[in-house]
């Protein structure tokens, strides 16, 4: 047997790419910003195997945690349970705590839900949508999308929960039978709503999780394979996190072992569930327009609803992406040869596309809203561009319609810490614009006698806030515990991964030293 | 020290699994793959980090019947789910809304749609497992530290002991013919 062991030999053998600079180039930033058309741009940068890919990436689990995990996840965990405390106070005192009034029945509640489910879009629309278009780029990112999709949806679903006010009847949301035989409406958009949002979590959490099992058996077999790893808590106590790991990862893993007839079930399981929720991702947030669009309220009842709360929820869910993944991959070693600058800036471009939409969908309003000729619609959005809340309308429109076109000048879209600062506005404008349309359309409707102003009270304030804390500590546990990127189809984008390539190779003769050189020549002597 | 020793030790009062080779990447997997099939054996397996494409092709692999469950799964979900509100709106709980009729289809459209997707995404995902007979915690393979070096960078192949062409030594003759190399023997 050859003194090399079998891993070293396929480590260099599979790397054969030759080293790469690190240094920032001006033109093609860390060198996947490449424009010619010709040039295949590489979606893992540095010198990687397939073994490095591995232990980078589960090294982020294995390995502490950046020093600013703890005090963050503390500080999103306190702010979760100011949410908590804050949803308590609601229901052992009444919805009369929030600011809710009868012209406004629809508040900062429906505006946060209608913000996270809008959020939780991106997520679905990169493991879907980007899959079935063979977007290669999207393996590095659709994990970490995914992982806030979920958490999104779940702050999502708790805001409707909260609001029907005696919380202890939501079940009447669900078609279970009653004594009085009452039965829900399903003529409702409302009731179509909490069937596309739950169908959209559990679709988006089995998705995630049916991704992940692969990675969860390459965690499993590095925990196994570490299993007497112990640590102290205190100096006083050993904790066999060897085998806590080893248990926690296996049993998540299903017994997952890597075999060909497994991954040609799975992928296929993977397609199809990536064909499906393709229109699923398209049918929620329609679904979630109806609840206005259905409506006869002026300035809620328009057929233009569904296409732009989709644009508008795909727009803020990539704001968000960016907003967490800039951060992390400044936090996590190596993270920046998988996250690369090309990654960052086909997001924004997607965020300038749909944002330019959203823009579009406010012109289009305006203008259908003097067009049509309808004197209710038109003094609808006359008084939310110049009524009292005239300045959440233009908070709205400079953060959606104006910031997001900096991302035509390359060095706005390929800077990361700009980046940033951009989508922290998006994010900002996508609340307002939920605010805009549900509070400025109900304060003033048909009878100026109904006519009222509505603003939120601490504990509405408050319960917004502490969403972000579930988000945030949700997402830190993520981090901490479950593999952050898809290590398996990482690997299947590199090009050593493709025997294709090898074969075609081969059959030129371009390259048979690669496949003479390694294992076959070393083994040739021991006849076979 | 050379692995085919090791393969044809007698494999000890433990009854055998099967055999497992491996190979030094996607290609020679590949290849590897190609000679085993081309063998006859059926009751065997690739391993690999990720599925490497063209595999399928030359195992021979059958289309995925996981589509098959999606399908029933889809049906299943959208006609209990017309069925569902069918029943409540027209003929348990008949309630007038906005004067329209209330076996009305229209606006049942929504919820259909989405419990049809919901059905097939649990066909998809419990298809997957049943036709991989998973979850299965345990396995002969996984006694093994060197497999357990799949699931980062090695590419193996296991024949197993139940495939009619059984045999200790042939198995061992063809995955070396193949081009594996490190021979194992795996014991239940």
């Amino acid at each position: 047997m050859s003194a090399i062991p079998p891993d070293r030999v396929t480590a260099e053998r599979l790397a054969g790419l030759g080293p790469q600079k690190r240094r920032l180039d001006p033109v093609t930033g860390d060198g996947t910003l490449i424009e010619d058309p010709a040039a295949e741009i590489p979606l893992v940068l540095g010198n990687h195997t397939f073994a490095s890919v591995t232990s980078t990436i589960c090294g982020w689990v294995e390995k502490p945690q950046p020093g600013v995990w703890l005090p963050l996840f503390l500080t999103a965990g306190g702010v979760a349970t100011m949410c908590a405390v804050m949803i308590v106070y609601l229901i052992i005192t009444g919805v009369g705590v929030w600011g809710l009034n009868t012209p406004v029945g629809w508040g900062f509640d429906i505006t946060n839900f209608v913000f996270w489910v809008g959020i939780g879009h991106a997520g679905t629309l990169i493991s879907a949508i980007l899959c079935i278009f063979k977007q290669k780029w999207r393996t590095s990112i659709n994990r970490a999308a995914e992982a806030m999709t979920i958490f999104a949806v779940i702050c999502a679903g708790t805001f409707p929960g909260i609001h029907v006010g005696r919380v202890w009847f939501a079940w009447f949301l669900f078609p279970i039978p009653n004594s009085y035989w009452i039965w829900p409406n399903f003529r409702s958009p409302l009731l179509w709503d909490v069937f596309a949002v739950g169908t959209y979590f559990t679709v988006s959490l089995l998705f995630w999780y049916m991704g992940m099992i692969p990675d969860l058996a390459t965690l499993r077999d590095r925990a196994v394979m570490n299993i007497n790893r112990t640590a102290s808590f205190v100096g006083l106590i050993r904790i066999p996190i060897g085998k806590i790991a080893a248990y926690f990862y296996g049993f998540l893993s299903l017994g997952w072992r890597f075999s060909m007839r497994g991954w040609w079930n799975y992928e296929k399981a993977y397609i199809l569930l990536a064909g499906m929720s393709t229109p699923l991702v398209l049918s929620v947030h329609s679904i979630v327009s109806f609840d206005f669009a259905v409506a006869v309220i002026p300035g809620w009842h328009t057929t233009i609803f569904p296409p732009y709360f989709v644009a508008g929820a795909i727009f803020s869910g990539f704001a968000m992406v960016l907003t967490l993944m800039i951060p992390m991959r400044e936090l996590y070693p190596g993270m920046k040869d998988f996250l690369t600058l090309k990654h960052i800036e086909n997001m924004c471009k997607i965020i300038t596309v749909t944002g330019s939409m959203v823009g579009f969908a406010y012109a289009m309003e305006f203008f259908i809203a003097w067009y049509g000729g309808n004197p209710y619609e038109l003094k609808v959005f006359l008084n939310r561009a110049f009524g009292p809340y005239w300045w959440a309308y233009w908070i709205m429109v400079s953060c959606n319609v104006i910031s997001p076109q900096v991302f035509w000048f390359k060095w706005a879209r390929t800077t990361p810490w700009f980046i940033f600062i951009i989508t922290i506005f998006v994010n900002i404008g996508m609340w307002f614009e939920r605010f805009v349309i549900i509070v400025t359309s109900l304060h003033r409707d048909f009878l100026p006698s109904s006519w009222g102003m509505y603003s939120p009270t601490w504990v509405e304030i408050l319960t917004f806030v502490g969403s972000f804390g579930i988000f945030l500590s949700l997402f830190c546990l993520f981090l901490r515990f479950l593999p952050m990127m898809a290590i398996s189809e990482i690997k299947n984008v590199m090009p050593a991964a493709h025997p294709h390539a090898d074969l075609i190779a081969l059959a030129r003769g371009e390259k048979p030293s690669r496949h003479a050189d390694g294992h076959h020549g070393n083994r040739a002597g021991e006849g076979h | 020290m050379s692995a085919a020793t090791d393969a044809t030790k007698p494999a000890g009062p433990a009854r055998v699994w099967g055999v497992m080779g491996e190979f030094a990447g996607p290609t020679e997997l590949l290849h590897g793959c190609l000679a085993v099939r081309e063998a006859g054996w059926r009751k065997w397996d690739a391993y690999s980090p990720f599925p490497v494409h063209g595999l399928e092709l030359a195992m021979g692999l059958k289309p995925s019947r996981v589509s098959m469950i999606v399908l029933l799964g889809a049906m299943c979900g959208a006609g209990g789910g017309f069925a569902l509100q069918y029943w409540t709106s027209a003929v348990a709980y008949p309630m007038v809304v906005q004067g329209k009729p209330f076996g009305a289809w229209e606006p049942f459209t929504p919820v259909t749609f989405e419990l049809g997707v919901l059905l097939a995404s649990f066909g998809a995902i419990l298809g997957m497992l049943t036709l991989n007979v998973l979850p299965r915690w345990h396995h002969p393979l996984f006694k093994k530290e060197r497999f357990l070096k799949v699931s980062d960078d090695r590419f193996m192949v296991a024949l197993e002991a139940r495939d009619r062409n059984w045999s200790l030594e042939g198995a061992t003759r063809l995955l070396k013919q193949a081009g594996a190399t490190n021979i194992d023997v795996v014991e239940e």
